[in-house]
């Protein structure tokens, strides 16, 4: 199977995306420059964080109209897999793959740290080895990750188990301690924290990893989620 | 044909920066401000089209770019 991270002027995750799946998990992978016409070779999209477009107008307001996000758009439709990492869940829900928007946190401020994330729902492609209720710690690092949405749009996302991960301890005033969403075919996922950075045990945290591993486990791994 | 364009947030998004300025104001002796919403101007030259054109043409890019219609609400004048 093969990774593609997309890159944006101002993506600057991309690398520790290329790190975990290129020499921590040995996957192939490429680095996809924003300009690209095609994305079929690619069974896995990830959209890495940074300050795409100097984050100009809107965080991630400005990429829906870049080339790649045209083709992701295309790649989502055929059932294929997009996850989006912070500045790529802003992204997302710009470009209308994912419900609801990312607006500054509540408290104004930028915050850096490490959260307790509690995994909500495992039967979708990236969390299919996690257990609900299970809690990782992952690294946060952003000024606009308050997760708003439609109260009607909400109710549908909660009937349908769109809500994939939610703060322990909310740092950044989403709505229902929101971190991470799917759509409603699970095959895109936008999470504000960064599983990239916790990839390895020997820096520290490899609780991140078991999000990568998840989507291995569904190209590759025995039984494929229902 | 000049326009301007004000883009806000929806009534129902929290605004912690109006807020923050809302303090700020009450602290500076305005005790009497008391609400404060943040949003943005956008001043545009559509240069050579008729009106009817750019009220057009500003809705679709208020639509298409310039408004979050998820979190915010937009208006314009041509001017």
């Amino acid at each position: 199977m093969k990774f593609g991270i997309i890159v944006f002027p101002g993506s600057n995750c991309d690398i520790d995306c290329y790190h975990i799946l290129k020499d921590v998990l040995k996957k192939d992978v490429d680095y996809v420059w924003h300009d690209v016409d095609n994305l079929d070779k690619y069974d896995c999209i990830v959209i890495p964080g940074g300050f795409s477009y100097g984050d100009y107008l809107r965080c991630g307001a400005v990429a829906q109209f870049s080339k790649a996000m045209e083709q992701v758009k295309l790649h989502a439709e055929k059932g294929k897999l997009v996850i989006g990492i912070c500045n790529g869940f802003q992204i997302l829900t710009e470009a209308g793959l994912l419900p609801g928007a990312l607006v500054r946190n509540k408290n104004l401020k930028f915050i850096c740290d490490t959260v307790s994330l509690q995994v909500e729902n495992n039967s979708t492609p990236f969390t299919n080895l996690c257990k609900v209720g299970q809690i990782i710690d992952i690294p946060i690092a952003h000024g606009e990750g308050n997760y708003v949405v439609d109260e009607e749009i909400l109710e549908k996302m909660k009937a349908n188990n769109q809500i994939m991960f939610t703060y322990k301890d909310n740092p950044n005033g989403s709505l229902l301690n929101i971190a991470g969403v799917c759509n409603e075919n699970k095959n895109v996922i936008g999470m504000m924290p960064h599983p990239e950075r916790a990839g390895e045990a020997l820096l520290g945290n490899s609780d991140g990893l078991v999000i990568f591993e998840s989507i291995i486990n569904y190209f590759e791994g025995g039984a494929k989620n229902e | 044909m000049k326009a301007k364009v004000y883009v806000t947030l929806k009534n129902s998004i929290a605004d912690p920066q109006g807020n923050a300025i809302r303090g700020a104001l009450n602290k500076k002796g305005y005790k009497n401000v008391e609400d404060v919403r943040i949003g943005k101007l956008i001043e545009i030259d559509l240069g050579d089209i008729s009106k009817e054109a750019a009220e057009k043409q500003l809705n679709e890019m208020c639509e298409k770019l310039l408004a979050n219609t998820v979190i915010e609400k937009y208006e314009f004048e041509i001017i």
